[in-house]
């Protein structure tokens, strides 16, 4: 199983970079998508590595993970850029080039960082610390660089993406219970994310979040 | 009992959506209220609960007990605000830009939003595990996020989606913080996590003193977030200007004190784990900053409901330095967090009041309210004082507290700065809430007085006072018992 995990984590860093350099909205949503299910894989397989069975909870979580993520946040995500009518992301604060470059860059840093971390036994050999920890800053570059809602509410995903991660991979056992709140919580963050994208689209006539800036002080 | 208290908002926002008759579903929230502040009342020396899941600590009971008096009296102010906001209901014209028209969110759907933000601070204020709690607390992100955007129009928009996105961000890195807890309780040996609060203290020196670093850093960036902690505070002055002005004190009073919760929890582990000086000395410069930024945006502040949102940000630096510098600080910060959620809540209620008369948010057009309003002028400068930390009121005590503490604890620079910030802040709130309150009346537009908009601010003023002349004896336990827990003595 270490190489199927092995294989999730090739896949993560595949779609990171590609999502830090499309500018297609729909691209980013099927790329976060396809993430979302790859890693929905990982509760699986680390618990198996860790105890010989495949354990009927983690099948159960990564089952709901896949609906959730897979499912629902990209028909949610459509139906928005559907409504808001919108295509790409125009002329993001930092250019696709300079993100992919300071995607290789935090890439690099984290593996480098996570050789001075205590690793668990549980995530020891893997890249999983280190590759949550590049997931986590390329989710937070993409809320932070573009401008459109729609890529923001993805950003975030992929920073949810990077925390699973990062919790799947160094803890088999957190309790079953916190682990459908967490997930349920993910679910209501997209759906009240994605009405608050329609009504920016009806109040603004556009979803570019850079535009909307009457508030604040001098 | 606590799974009562939990479930009884909960229910009664579904039934919110299916009551169809206005005056009934706004009396079935003030009922709801009273109910919770009952139970709350009655659970106050109850030590039962699910055991590793929740329960109430002291901590836990004074911020429920907060919360529930300020529900209270918020649904009380409700029952006139919804029905004048009700009578204007047709899209009205904004009275800030004549141009924009706006509507209102439906009524039925606001009620249920505000009575399941009550369900998700009482579970947040009886979570005892670390997961449960970061759960309630994204929840009570959801479930406010509409509420800001109860007037449709395009500023309170832009102030929920800033609010929506910066506390996500900010409450995910939380997670990831929870997360680190976890693995510092897993070595040296691969054991298994229960998250408990309970098990976490028991577990305390074992902990790797690295990813319990690490976590508290995190669980202060993310709940510091929420809180409004400078510079994380970014969307709480927008939210808390935008939203109407039940909302804002909410907000204010009770929400921001959840996540204060949230550090507190991560502190009482990184003091078990001999980490304390380590997390207390973040806390202390975190408060520093956050009072500097606050004084230096009040000062030059030309809009009442930002000036309060600031006096926030100020408040919660004063609470993060309190359990900072520990000791008699540690109590201070917990009755700090009483009276400010009091005087706080009271003054957020009275702007609203004051907006519905002159139909302005701006310091300078606002003139006269004594001589307008004589009642509500009254309890503007009341509010002033109880918040600068005037004598009579609360805030002086537990102020001079957090002073003592720093003096005590030979933290001679900080208790300058201290005092240098609070006095800052007194002048840039005292000035223009003065002005405001004298002066020849300013342009004004009709509006009645209910004694729904008065009675529950009135109630707060009152509580605020007591608490600075008498702390009711089981009170006083419960805060001492509340700053042991946080490491003090």
């Amino acid at each position: 199983m270490a190489g199927v995990i092995d294989f999730v984590m090739f896949l993560l860093v595949v779609t990171n970079l590609a999502l830090l350099e499309s500018s297609r909205l729909k691209t980013c949503i099927w790329l976060v998508a396809f993430q979302g299910i790859s890693l929905s894989f990982l509760p699986v397989m680390v618990g198996y590595n860790h105890t010989g069975v495949i354990g009927l909870h983690a099948v159960f979580v990564g089952l709901i993970s896949i609906i959730l993520k897979g499912v629902i946040f990209p028909l949610l995500l459509m139906l928005a850029v559907r409504r808001a009518n919108v295509r790409r992301e125009i002329e993001p604060f930092v250019s696709y080039n300079v993100s992919i470059i300071a995607g290789v860059a935090a890439l690099a840093a984290a593996i480098w960082l996570s050789r001075y971390l205590n690793i668990p036994a549980s995530a020891k050999g893997s890249l999983a610390v280190p590759l949550a920890f590049f997931t986590i800053f390329v989710g937070l570059l993409i809320i932070t660089s573009r401008k459109k809602a729609i890529t923001q509410v993805v950003g975030y995903l992929v920073l949810e993406n990077g925390i699973f991660t990062f919790g799947f991979a160094v803890m088999p056992h957190a309790p079953f219970v916190v682990e459908l709140g967490i997930l349920l919580d993910l679910l209501v963050a997209v759906f009240v994310m994605g009405i608050m994208i329609l009504h920016i689209s009806a109040t603004f006539d556009h979803i570019d979040v850079s535009r909307i800036s009457t508030l604040g002080d001098e | 009992m606590i799974t009562l208290l939990i479930a009884l908002p909960a229910f009664a926002a579904l039934a919110a959506v299916l009551i169809k008759n206005h005056p009934m579903r706004r009396r079935m929230m003030v009922g709801t209220a009273l109910l919770h502040l009952c139970l709350t009342l009655a659970a106050a020396d109850y030590r039962g609960g699910i055991v590793g899941w929740l329960g109430l600590d002291s901590i836990g009971i004074i911020f429920l007990g907060i919360t529930s008096v300020l529900f209270l009296a918020a649904t009380i102010y409700a029952l006139g605000y919804l029905a004048a906001e009700k009578e204007k209901h047709p899209p009205r014209a904004d009275f800030i830009e004549p141009k924009t028209v706006f509507a209102n969110m439906p009524e039925a759907i606001f009620t249920a939003c505000l009575l399941l933000f009550l369900s998700t601070l009482t579970l947040a204020c009886a979570a005892q595990n670390f997961g449960l709690l970061w759960v309630a607390i994204e929840a009570t992100t959801l479930a406010t996020t509409p509420l800001i955007y109860y007037h449709r129009h395009h500023r309170s928009l832009e102030a929920a989606w800033k609010y929506l996105l910066v506390s996500s961000v900010g409450i995910a890195l939380a997670l990831l913080g929870t997360m680190f807890l976890a693995v510092s309780a897993m070595r040296p040996e691969n054991v298994e996590v229960s998250m408990s609060l309970a098990d976490f203290l028991r577990a305390a020196p074992r902990l790797d003193p690295m990813w319990l670093k690490g976590a508290f850093i995190f669980l202060l960036i993310g709940y510091g977030t929420k809180m409004g902690l400078a510079p994380m505070h970014a969307w709480l002055p927008d939210a808390h200007s935008e939203s109407p002005s039940i909302v804002s004190a909410l907000l204010s009073g009770a929400q921001l004190n959840c996540a204060f919760l949230g550090i507190a929890r991560g502190l009482q582990i990184c003091a078990a784990a001999g980490q304390g000086p380590f997390a207390r000395e973040l806390l202390v410069w975190f408060g520093i900053v956050s009072m500097a930024v606050a004084a230096a945006f009040i000062l030059a502040q030309a809009d009442y409901k930002r000036m309060l949102a600031y006096s926030s940000v100020e408040h919660m630096g004063i609470l993060a330095l309190g359990i900072g510098l520990g000791g008699a600080g540690s109590f201070g910060a917990m009755l700090h967090a009483v009276n400010h959620s009091l005087a706080k809540g009271m003054l957020f209620l009275l702007a609203g009041n004051i907006l519905a008369i002159y139909k302005t948010k701006s310091t300078h057009d606002v003139t006269g309210i004594l001589k307008v309003s004589p009642v509500n002028g009254a309890l503007w400068l009341i509010g002033l004082f109880a918040i600068a930390g005037a004598p009579p009121f609360g805030l002086f005590i537990s102020e001079i507290t957090i002073l003592r503490a720093a003096v005590d604890g030979g933290r001679t620079v900080v208790a300058a700065l201290y005092l240098i910030l609070l006095a800052a802040v007194f002048i840039g709130m005292a000035s223009p809430m003065l002005a405001m309150a004298g002066g020849a009346p300013g342009k004004t537009y009709a509006e009645s007085h209910s004694p729904t908009s008065i009675i529950p601010v009135a109630a707060l003023a009152g509580l605020s006072l007591l608490f600075g002349l008498w702390l009711p004896h089981p009170l006083l336990q419960t805060l001492r018992g509340a700053g042991r827990l946080l490491g003090g003595s």
